[in-house]
């Protein structure tokens, strides 16, 4: 039943059901409904990795050399256990920065460098090319093999065939054909392709469905059980040495090469980055493809190894390929139901991969080659050309078509020469010329575009001159001589033990030259020069790109009438207006409705919106009435350069604030001092009218008493009138002295500020008061008197403290056995004078308060009534004297043992040495 | 989330874990002739700790899911 034309059919009809599947996907898209917005559709569709080269390939791998085949699938899972700190990155970054391939990444990550994207392209083109020819090669040698059934017979037996017979033109102009209709039907913005990621998830399990089968088929149709193939194949000794590696080290270092390759490679194929990244329909669906991707690969390589060895067992040696087991051993038990099926298999593994990959590719090479190229032909007149879209989707179509032509020459050329996986080894090599720009360019803020340009072209040609010309130097189509003597016959240049570095397979070989190189000139020329302006800013949006894309920025737009109504919803109606005609006032615009539909009006209401209901929901919010573009890099730019004035504004806000709250402060405190000082005026002036009552009321009293009694007998007239007259003194002594300490307080007593000898002064004083203390019967003792100290003052000043020391002193002193002790003496700084006595003493609570005005300390007896001895403004007057000199007046005593009054004043320089006369 | 810091951490943890699993030294005590549970050292060993890996995976993930 296997005729040609059933094959041919069943092709056709499969891939008519796939053109199904993604028109209908589109199609829900269109209305909103995506079909693959879910992490099970996104894990599949990340199958697009594995291809005919797992699909074939891995059997031929497992059957040269045992486990060899694995390291391919181990590196994809690292990978994705890395995913949040690399694939989570570059989706949030390529979402942020509407990135649509890895060119287009690069180049953007570098200052938006067309010469950087120029040659991430070619080089993805040229290094993939001999990928897609694999595809062919396997597609095209399943054909042959089902067409000769129920034969076996190998491609490589029938021969060469001419151009226009060769199966692999055919499916190659088909392929080709196929993705164009898939891929170019029309432009989308986001280079997102809905339909064909629904077509390529269902690829990956019709692949994976059929892989099983046929495990499914060898290990319990034909064997009983995966124990019983590696029982019987230990038991055959050429087949055994496949089960275990017995190794040098130097298999190992090939072996972890090999990881780390395909972990690069599953990340940096143009298809890999097309479906994981620019596919990727939200960045959350990572989560759980962080393990269904891997649980996939596990899957499809479960049955490998004991296909691998049932195929050498089941087959003579020499005979039947590797590669072909997955087909030839269900063709060998007359399965022809299941051998259809493992070539639909096969099939969609070639599709899926040569879809995704060409789209990715000609994706590149138009945006990132071609038009750029044009763009710059003045003469062409492209750029005032209104809609491009149809010349691009041109391009795309051809860049396909010469894609697929590239890949089956490459196959023509050295298909032959390898084995299926040696053919994809070389692309993963390629590929891996992106690692260091990619990830140091997300990781690294140093990176610059000629760091990039170098490190790559110098990968690049080393990739090329050590993996891809010795791939056409076996092909025939280089001398042999190239492999084995090197470049013009110089041993050292021998492409594939470079410099005579030998000992490694020609993967590790590439690798080493080409990273180092790589490695070397991307970091080497980087640091040569700080990056410049345009480079820092993109590093900073990749580097710190999580960040970035979570901040609150708005591509999208939306108008008033969307804004409004959702602000008064939160903020009132009034508010809202308010606020919103206040925002079209500051952009010179005189009424809300002339406000533009644009990025800032947009922010401005997350921002109104945010003080009400807080940021994360007012981002909800306003997501819901506005319609978000992914941005474009120069609108991030302008959007950060706007945020930093902004944030510049709100700093100088924050200090002027802080400014009128210290004011605000200090205001309060002054304020307050002058409640007190009102207080304390308010205290002083009722005081004062109290002091002032009592000498009136005893003087009114006393000339009542005479005026109303004529006949007052002399002695008694003479009595009354003396009263009347000391009361009259005491009265006006004490207007004195509230005058006086007015003015001391108020700052407008004169003050004659001379050198005075303090000596000469207290004698005066003394002299003074002599009468009084011989009246009293006090002795004076002025025989602690230093002579020669001189201070700066006021000479009538300073008697007046003295005379009140003094004068209190003898009021306090009892009459007869009273003693008041002057002293005086210099010290290096200043003059200390004490007025000692041997009254009653004060108590240490009254310390203080005698210097308050009218209050005298007089042996606890309120201060204010009974028979007061002074006017209690004698010391606070004193006080304030000895003060404005810079002095300090202060009393020493306790109860019973007489009080000590001393003052201190600063000293005048060299007082002793001068003469100084006491006069004024 | 794989947003989650601590999660990103767990996985880069299975990272390291991966690396040491699937390489020298480590590879070179199974890499001997012998049957365990009917298959090779080597191959049981990498295809048991390769499902043990995705479902340690599988739990970092789905466990810290919110």
């Amino acid at each position: 039943m296997l005729q040609g034309w059933v094959i041919v059919l069943a092709s056709f009809l499969y891939l008519g059901v796939l053109f199904a599947i993604a028109w209908y996907a589109d199609h829900r898209s269109d209305h909103g409904r995506s079909l693959i917005a879910s992490p099970l559709v996104y894990a599949l569709s990340l199958g697009v990795y594995c291809t005919t080269w797992t699909f074939y390939g891995s059997v031929g791998r497992a059957a040269a050399n045992g486990i060899g085949f694995l390291p391919i699938y181990l590196g994809p899972t690292l990978l994705f256990a890395l995913g949040g700190f690399i694939l989570y990155r570059m989706i949030r970054i390529a979402k942020a920065n509407r990135i649509t391939s890895i060119a287009d990444f690069v180049a953007s990550r570098y200052g938006k460098s067309q010469l950087l994207g120029g040659l991430v392209t070619v080089i993805a083109v040229v290094g993939v090319i001999p990928y897609i020819a694999l595809q062919l090669k396997a597609v095209s040698n399943s054909f042959t093999i089902l067409g000769n059934y129920p034969e076996i017979v190998m491609p490589a037996a029938v021969g060469a065939v001419p151009l226009f017979q060769d199966s692999a033109l055919y499916v190659a102009m088909i392929l080709a054909a196929f993705t164009i209709l898939f891929g170019t039907r029309h432009l989308d913005a986001t280079e997102r392709h809905e339909g064909m990621v629904a077509a390529i998830a269902v690829e990956s399990v019709v692949k994976l469905v059929a892989f099983l089968a046929v495990g499914a088929f060898v290990v319990w149709g034909m064997h009983d059980g995966v124990g019983d193939i590696f029982a019987r194949a230990a038991a055959v000794p050429e087949v055994a040495t496949r089960l275990d590696r017995a190794d040098a080290p130097a298999a190992y270092g090939s072996w972890g090469t090999l990881i780390f390759l395909s972990l690069f490679a599953s990340l940096l194929l143009p298809r890999q980055f097309q479906i994981a990244v620019v596919e990727n329909v939200d960045a959350t669906h990572l989560n759980r493809a962080v393990w269904l991707f891997p649980l996939y690969l596990f899957l499809i390589n479960l049955f490998v190894l004991p296909v691998a060895l049932a195929g050498l067992m089941h087959f003579p040696p020499g005979t039947v390929d590797a590669d072909t087991f997955v087909l030839t051993l269900p063709m060998a038990h007359q399965q022809e139901t299941l051998a259809l099926f493992v070539f639909i298999g096969g099939l969609s593994a070639a599709t899926g991969m040569v879809i995704v990959e060409t789209i990715a590719l000609s994706t590149m090479v138009c945006n990132d080659l071609v038009m750029p190229l044009l763009l710059r032909m003045p003469w062409l007149g492209l750029a005032a050309k209104a809609d491009l879209s149809g010349l691009l989707l041109e391009i795309r179509r051809w860049a396909i078509a010469i894609i697929l032509g590239l890949g089956y020459l490459y196959f023509r050329v050295a298909g032959e020469a390898y084995a299926l996986v040696s053919i994809g080894l070389i692309s993963f090599a390629a590929v891996a010329q992106f690692a260091p720009v990619v990830l140091g360019g997300i990781f690294w803020k140093g990176g610059t575009r000629d760091g990039a340009v170098a490190g790559l072209a110098a990968g690049f040609v080393l990739w090329a001159y050590t993996l891809l010309l010795p791939s056409f130097a076996k092909s025939g189509w280089l001398p042999e001589g190239f492999i084995a003597h090197g470049l013009f016959g110089i041993e050292l240049l021998r492409p594939q033990q470079l410099f005579g570095l030998g000992g490694l397979d020609e993967i590790t070989h590439c690798l080493v030259w080409s990273l180092l190189a790589n490695l070397g000139g991307y970091i080497g020329i980087s640091l040569l020069r700080v990056p410049n302006a345009r480079e820092a800013r993109q590093a900073t949006l990749f580097v710190g790109g999580a960040d970035v894309a979570g901040h609150s920025m708005w591509g999208g737009s939306a108008g008033v009438g969307d804004l409004l109504p959702l602000a008064a919803r939160f903020l009132g109606r009034e508010r809202a207006e308010e606020a919103f005609q206040r925002h079209a006032r500051s952009r010179g615009l005189r009424a809300i409705d002339e406000l533009p539909a644009d990025a800032r009006l947009v922010n401005f209401a997350e921002n109104q919106l945010a003080g009400a209901i807080g940021s994360a929901s007012a981002r909800v919010m306003v997501a819901s009435v506005v319609k978000e573009e992914p941005l474009g890099i120069d609108e991030v730019m302008n959007i950060l350069d706007e945020a930093s004035q902004v944030r510049a504004y709100s700093r100088e806000l924050e200090e002027k604030s802080q400014e009128l709250t210290r004011a605000t402060a200090e205001l309060r405190d002054a304020n307050e001092r002058l409640r007190e000082l009102d207080r304390m005026k308010d205290d002083f002036i009722s005081t004062v009218t109290h002091e002032l009552r009592t000498p009136l009321t005893s003087i009114r009293a006393f000339s009542e008493m005479l005026h109303e009694d004529p006949k007052t007998d002399l002695e008694q007239r003479t009595k009354f009138l003396g009263i009347i007259v000391s009361e009259t003194v005491r009265l006006s002594r004490l207007i004195n002295q509230i005058l006086d300490l007015a003015k001391l307080e108020s700052g407008r007593a004169e003050w004659t500020v001379t050198a005075i000898d303090v000596d000469e002064v207290i004698h005066e004083a003394a002299d003074s008061l002599t009468a009084l203390f011989a009246e009293k019967r006090v002795t004076l003792d002025l025989s602690g008197l230093d002579k020669g100290l001189t201070v700066m003052a006021d000479r009538d000043r300073l008697m007046q403290v003295m005379v009140n020391l003094l004068s209190n002193a003898l009021k306090f002193v009892p009459a007869d056995s009273g003693m008041v002790r002057v002293g005086a003496e210099g010290t290096a700084s200043e003059v200390r004078v004490s007025v000692g006595d041997n009254g009653p003493g004060i108590h240490a609570d009254d310390h203080e308060v005698i210097f308050d005005k009218f209050r005298q300390g007089s042996g606890g007896t309120d201060v204010l009534t009974d028979k007061p001895q002074g006017t209690g403004l004698g010391l606070p007057i004193s006080r304030q004297i000895i003060e404005y000199f810079n002095g300090r007046l202060w009393v020493e005593s306790a109860p019973g043992a007489g009080a000590r009054f001393l003052f201190t004043l600063p000293r005048q320089a060299g007082d002793n040495d001068k003469k100084t006369g006491g006069g004024t | 989330m794989i947003r989650t810091r601590l999660t990103s951490q767990r996985l880069a943890f299975l990272f390291l874990l991966g690396c040491i699993f699937f390489n020298y030294p480590l590879l070179s005590i199974f890499n001997k002739s012998g049957s365990f549970l009917g298959m090779p050292p080597l191959f049981a060993w990498l295809m048991g700790s390769w499902v043990v890996l995705i479902a340690l995976m599988a739990f970092v993930v789905e466990r810290t899911r919110d």
